[in-house]
């Protein structure tokens, strides 16, 4: 045997070493139709430079710092929404499950008195259960879940209005602190550049452990210099974008905390059975089950998580508007939830995706959304463009899967 | 390889199985006995009922009566996960694998090591390992099923069938897609399974390969038995006799036809 990794023996592997074996290898797969963020990058460089053009405001720090707040209450709707896409499924009463549990949290925090903790834990086991009946309707009936939770949409934007009774509109203490955490918290300067070197220094170090014992087992593992130059660019990227935001009001913890869900949800996704498993039902069903795969615990647990998060987001929604009102959860929220995770690379077509096309997406809504607002133009316009941009995504989400086939790349 | 093993145990047995789809009667009275290290072909035309079989010893669809036992022990086979959990594993004619996986996830997809932070490194050693014995020419494990001819789809599902340690493994046609050096590399790896003490049953309509490396050959006709010869004293006209149920069927005709 010659010094060569055990995995790239084969005569026929075509090998990109270095810097521009990389940007070769990444060309090929844009070219086959593994687009991954590209089309978000593209994206959203046009939307800066269209909005930057016609209102100076839109690239600067205030703006940008508010924008990425907005991002986190629908962005976490969004991160279950990717949950069911990748198993092949819709869920389109994600906004109403975010009302209603914005709700039940202000009638029991508010008028009732209970415990913030309770209160929380309230909504958010709602949301479980919720999903836990949609799991059995869908496993036991067989009922599709575009119809189960169209059913849901309306019955729980039903629930909602009965939870907050005659007076409607709760408005919530503006010092307690979920809507303290939805307005005000913001993680100081020195913190923000503590987070972005720990970050970076953490994704060496897991990188490193990894590629050593990838060594010692005889696979091939990325170099010391790459891993430190990715490293040292993530370091140079998050130090930078927390410098600008700096300049404002900073980071919002809000959007932290969301970041931090979508990095969890992506370590379950890829490095776990479960995450496997989702993956496997969304790409072939029957294959899945004939591995002995647990399919109807699957899917249960993806619409648990999905309303569980639809919960979360709805807390955060709350605590952001500082109120639980009629109109929470209601209107876009729902399509703007799909439509990130769609935007952000998620295939409608199941088994494709990633855990971050939630914030990807999102941004890039809530940039659409902002500029709009600037230029005081109204909603109209606003749901206008949206469901162009959503066409769009879906588009080339079925554009790229034809060349994906045709490429061999799944 | 390990040496041919000498004890002689009956791993699988079937008896009286039978199942209906509707008014039709898949399967009626079926009676079937493998030991250890021994191959068995299935054969029977279309209809025959292999399939429904396969799919009962595979915990798709369980049979409607009759009993299946494994090692002398009655087992209920309701799923596919207590079929391979009573070490029956089956690589079917659709081979079930995920095309959006890579070759290691489709391995080890529902056995996955280290279920909380997965064990790549040792997935992907063994992997490598499970190809190398099969000598299968795989360029990666880790790109995409997509990506594969269906003779490597093939050693894949092959190797995941190998990974659980089963006893008895079924392979449902494995060579119907097959080009003639990648059948021979089946036919090998069968007798490499028998060889380490497996008791396999091959499901297949092609002649060669049955009486070239099976021990016995099951007919099935109609969903009943219709025969069992010991592929050594058997000829090939016996077995399609019995396969189509009468002395004049099509391919003596055509073989008369042919040496006139």
């Amino acid at each position: 045997m010659s010094a060569q990794p055990t995995d790239l023996q084969d005569e026929r592997l075509i090998i990109n070493a270095g810097l521009s074996g990389a940007i070769k290898k990444s060309r090929d797969r844009i070219k086959s139709g593994d687009l991954g963020n590209l089309p978000v990058i593209i994206g959203l460089f046009i939307i800066s430079t269209i909005f930057q053009m016609l209102n100076p405001f839109f690239l600067s720090s205030a703006n940008l710092s508010n924008l990425l707040m907005e991002c986190a209450a629908v962005g976490v709707l969004a991160l279950g929404i990717v949950l069911v896409l990748l198993v092949g499924e819709i869920d389109l009463s994600v906004g109403s499950m975010s009302g209603l549990s914005a709700a039940i949290f202000a009638v029991q925090f508010v008028r009732n008195g209970l415990p913030l903790a309770f209160c929380i834990l309230l909504s958010i086991a709602a949301g479980a259960f919720i999903g836990w009946l949609y799991g059995q309707i869908y496993n036991r009936i067989g009922v599709p879940a575009f119809v189960i939770t169209l059913a849901g949409l309306l019955g729980f934007l039903g629930l909602q209005l009965f939870v907050l009774g005659a007076t409607g509109t709760i408005n919530l203490p503006f010092e307690s602190p979920l809507v303290q955490f939805g307005q005000q918290a913001y993680i100081g300067h020195t913190l923000s550049y503590i987070l972005a070197v720990a970050v970076s220094l953490l994704r060496f170090g897991l990188g490193y452990y990894s590629a050593a014992t990838r060594r010692k087992a005889e696979l091939s593992a990325p170099s010391l210099t790459s891993l430190a130059m990715q490293s040292g660019f993530m370091a140079a990227a998050l130090g930078t974008i927390a410098w600008y935001l700096n300049k404002s009001r900073g980071v919002g913890w809000m959007f932290v905390f969301f970041i931090a869900l979508v990095v969890i949800m992506d370590y379950a996704l890829r490095r776990t059975s479960w995450g496997n498993s989702v993956f496997a039902v969304g790409g072939n069903r029957e294959a899945a089950r004939r591995a002995g795969i647990n399919v109807k615990g699957i899917y249960t647990s993806v619409f648990i998580l999905c309303s569980t998060l639809g919960a979360i987001g709805g807390l955060l929604a709350a605590g952001r508007l500082a109120a639980a009102a009629q109109s929470s959860g209601t209107g876009d929220v729902n399509l703007n939830a799909i439509a990130a995770a769609v935007i952000g690379g998620t295939s409608l077509f199941g088994g494709r995706g990633s855990a971050y096309a939630a914030p990807l997406g999102m941004i890039v809504i809530a940039s659409i959304s902002s500029g709009l607002t600037l230029m005081n133009l109204n909603s109209s316009i606003r749901y206008m463009v949206t469901g162009g941009i959503v066409l769009l995504a879906v588009s080339v989400d079925a554009v790229a899967r034809r060349s994906r086939t045709s490429h061999g790349r799944g | 390889m390990s040496s041919q093993t000498l004890t002689s145990e009956t791993v699988l047995s079937l008896q009286n199985v039978s199942k209906n789809f509707g008014a039709v009667a898949a399967l009626t009275d079926v009676e079937l006995d493998i030991k250890a290290g021994e191959v068995v072909a299935l054969v029977g035309d279309n209809g025959a009922g292999k399939s429904t079989l396969v799919k009962i010893l595979a915990g798709v669809h369980p049979q409607d009566v009759g009993v299946v036992k494994i090692a002398g022990k009655e087992v209920h086979l309701g799923s596919p996960a207590e079929s391979i959990k009573h070490g029956i594993a089956t690589v079917f004619q659709d081979l079930a694998l995920c095309d959006n996986l890579d070759v290691v996830q489709n391995l080890f997809l529902g056995r996955q090591l280290r279920a909380h932070r997965l064990d790549e490194v040792t997935m992907e050693t063994t992997a490598w390992d499970l190809i190398r014995q099969l000598r299968a020419k795989i360029p990666s494990v880790r790109i995409p099923i997509a990506s594969l001819s269906g003779g490597q789809r093939q050693s894949v599902a092959i190797a995941r069938s190998l990974l659980g340690n089963p006893k008895l493994i079924m392979l449902d046609e494995p060579t119907a897609a097959l080009g003639v050096a990648q059948t021979a590399e089946v036919l090998n790896l069968i007798e490499r399974l028998r060889d380490r003490g497996l008791a396999v049953i091959l499901i297949s309509h092609n002649m060669d390969d049955i009486f070239a490396v099976s021990d016995r050959i099951a007919v099935l006709r109609l969903g009943r038995n219709n025969g069992m010869f010991n592929a050594k004293d058997t000829s090939r006209k016996e077995v399609i006799e019995a396969i189509t149920g009468s002395v004049d069927n099509a391919v003596t005709q055509r073989a008369e036809a042919h040496s006139k």
